[in-house]
């Protein structure tokens, strides 16, 4: 364990968001047992109140999550030169095989959280919480996934060792180790560029369609979350050589330094509202809800729609400028 | 849109002026907030500053040393070694250094003596560094006697003082010539106190000193990103102590901030039940308190930053430097450069703002599902 103090605030964060999520899902499941809009009970009453706590502990628990998912990239990238090889946050992560696993729970969490908000916010549209069970049964669902990723994260931490000097010997450690491997490896260019403007064209025609004719909602949705996947794949292997203008550094992390302007910022943040957005039109589908919905449901997935549009639009946008603009170029046109 | 943004704003409007209703109760939040944020962003910056000054100042440090053992201990390597690493491919150049240490009874401070490899000093003068000259009281022209090893004092005319500008290297610094140092400590002439070795490709460095260890297996070569690496997690150690200490009183702070947001005096629950009453809901009042919550943070947060960086870069941070810089009788006097990156300000933002919010919350709620007509009726 390496006493760092962003490791004592992640490690920190993680502990209020598993307790938290515990609490809600607690409740959660009287909730779900003992709800009853029609009943004028004292217990309905509580539950009722409840429901506004919970709303905003989660609305905390998504903030915080998004923080922590940079916050974690971020202290991986400076624990760098602690390990021998390690170039940066690829490495980092390398150094045990918690390191990644974490990474993507956190990526996972942001976007169920974000989904489970716009159902929340769906339902407190309607008069009589059409989409309560169904909310609370799908609170309890992420609570695992959080309290993984709390373990998996202190796991990461906690077998940790910076390679440094003992008083025995200086460098035939550093010689003995093979160090961590500072490089990830991409998909072939040519697919992973055939993958992200096909999902990308699918995910905008059938966004028009939806938008339209509203149908193909779930379709709509499905091309989205395709989008986000084939984006990562399409950012690992080969937008961020473009941004780096170097032929082998496949490094989705670097793109969040200074030295390129802190514009990874910007693409993850298109990124993840794409995907929650879009995700949540294929969820709001799903779960459809009653009568009291039937106004502004629509709206709403209308309005998730566009801002998918926008999210996906935006990094495209940025990916397809750079590009364009950079003299440097990978050579295949 | 519009509409949203004027409720916000009519919210924010209200929640304002009822914190200036309620100074004291705010105030005294205010200051121990910025207090907790203060201490831990004062130990952050400082250690931060340390990381960078160690790594800026080990940018000059030789690419690879090499120390004899002798029985587990470090001991003075032979000359001779030279021609057998300089014989190894890729190594440019290897060269012995002269160094060791003077202890001064006189001010109960050691000194670090050192032969210069490429400054020339003439015969019986020294070179001093700023902090030697500032607690003997010396300048250019005196003469400072040491107690040589054989018990006889050796006196030696002082040529001049080192810059300031490397004073947190050279504050304890004495530059002498070989034979001085030689027969100063009586270190034999077929002996050194260590070897630096440089290298023609830098990604040779591990080979290089894979095949010094095993041509003279009683050495250790040391790697100059190794000492970097090792200082790094020293002081990362030392700042995640201190904060490990400070979560003790951060703790103490967050039930603190639970007191005084669930102490809700009965004149603030009569105002929340007449807001209810005349049509605000309970996701108003939340809004309400989230938005004091804010507002209290944003300020503790900032004073307490801009405090913390008072205190670190322009005082040297004369309350934790004794902790945190290390033991020594001579200390070097420097101002540590002002660094701060907004990874430190989010590490800060969730080591203080997160516990508090988070504290904050079943209190407010607590207070937003009041009753309005319980309460305005008692």
């Amino acid at each position: 364990m390496i006493l760092h103090p962003a490791i004592v605030a992640l490690v920190l964060v993680s502990f209020l968001i598993g307790g938290m999520m515990i609490y809600s899902a607690f409740f959660g499941v009287r909730i779900i047992g003992r709800w009853d809009i029609k009943s004028g009970s004292e217990e309905q009453l509580a539950l009722e109140r409840k429901t506004y706590l919970i709303s905003t502990i989660l609305s905390y628990v998504f903030v915080f999550q998004i923080g922590s998912l940079f916050l974690y990239v971020y202290t991986a990238d400076s624990l760098h030169n602690l390990f021998v090889g390690a170039m940066c946050a690829a490495g980092s992560l390398y150094v045990d095989p918690y390191g990644y696993p974490t990474f993507i729970l956190k990526i996972l969490n942001c976007i169920l959280a974000g989904l489970w908000l716009i159902v929340n916010y769906v339902d407190n549209r309607a008069y009589d919480y059409p989409l309560i069970r169904k909310k609370y049964v799908m609170l309890l669902i992420l609570t695992p996934f959080f309290i993984t990723e709390g373990i998996s994260q202190w796991l990461y931490f906690a077998q940790m060792r910076a390679d440094v000097i003992t008083s025995c010997c200086g460098s035939l450690f550093s010689s003995e180790r093979s160090g961590v491997g500072s490089e990830i490896a991409g998909l072939p260019v040519k697919a992973a560029m055939a993958g992200f403007y096909l999902s990308l064209v699918l995910t905008f025609a059938t966004g028009l369609v939806f938008l339209i004719k509203e149908k193909w909602g779930r379709l709509f949705s499905f091309a989205s979350g395709l989008l986000f996947l084939m984006s990562c794949v399409a950012l690992v292997s080969f937008i961020s050589l473009y941004f780096y203008e170097l032929p082998t550094h496949h490094c989705p992390f670097c793109v969040l330094q200074r030295e390129y302007g802190y514009i990874g910022y910007l693409l993850y943040a298109a990124l993840l509202t794409g995907a929650v957005s879009g995700l949540g039109v294929g969820v709001l589908v799903t779960i459809r809800g009653g009568a009291s919905l039937s106004g502004t449901l629509p709206l709403v997935q209308r309005r998730l729609a566009m801002i998918c549009f926008l999210a996906y639009a935006m990094f495209a946008g940025i990916s397809i400028y750079r590009m364009v603009s950079t003299d440097f170029t990978l050579g295949l046109f | 849109m519009t509409s949203w943004i004027e409720k916000q704003r009519s919210i924010l409007d209200y929640t304002l002026s009822s914190l200036i209703r309620r100074k004291g109760k705010n105030i005294s939040l205010f200051i121990v907030y910025t207090l907790v944020v203060f201490i831990l962003a004062s130990a952050m910056f400082f250690t931060e500053a340390m990381k960078r000054e160690a790594s800026l100042i080990l940018k000059g440090a030789p690419e690879m040393v090499v120390q004899r053992l002798l029985m587990g201990r470090y001991d003075p390597i032979p000359l001779d070694y030279l021609q057998k690493i300089r014989g190894i491919r890729g190594v440019i150049s290897a060269d012995a250094r002269l160094w060791g240490y003077y202890y001064d009874p006189a001010v109960g401070a050691n000194y670090t003596v050192m032969a210069p490899r490429n400054q020339s000093i003439a015969q019986g003068k020294i070179i001093i560094g700023k902090g030697i000259a500032r607690v003997r009281m010396i300048n250019k022209g005196d003469i400072l006697s040491f107690h040589a090893y054989d018990g006889q004092v050796r006196s030696f005319t002082i040529d001049g003082e080192l810059p300031a500008a490397s004073e947190l290297v050279s504050a304890d610094l004495i530059l002498i010539t070989e034979a001085g140092f030689r027969d100063l400590f009586g270190f034999p002439a077929s002996h050194a106190t260590d070897i630096v070795v440089s290298v023609r490709n830098p990604q040779e460095l591990l080979t290089i000193a894979r095949k010094i260890s095993e041509q003279l297996p009683d050495t250790r070569p040391i790697i100059r990103d190794e000492i970097v690496r090792t200082y790094d997690s020293v002081f990362d150690w030392r700042g995640g102590m201190v904060i490990v200490l400070i979560m003790m009183a951060l703790l103490a702070f967050v039930i603190f901030a639970w007191e005084k947001a669930s102490g809700l005096s009965a004149e603030e629950k009569r105002e929340i039940g007449i807001l209810k009453a005349i049509g605000w809901e309970t996701s108003d009042v939340i809004a309400v308190k989230t938005y004091e919550g804010s507002v209290v943070s944003f300020f503790s947060f900032a004073f307490g930053i801009l405090l913390a960086y008072g205190h670190v870069f322009f005082s040297s941070a004369f309350l934790f430097a004794p902790a945190l810089k290390g033991w020594s009788v001579l200390y070097p006097d420097f101002r540590i450069t002002p660094f701060i990156d907004p990874h430190q300000v989010g590490i800060l933002f969730f080591l203080t703002v997160v516990p508090y919010t988070v504290a904050t919350i079943v209190p407010s709620w607590r207070a937003a599902i009041v009753d309005p007509d319980s309460v305005m009726r008692s």
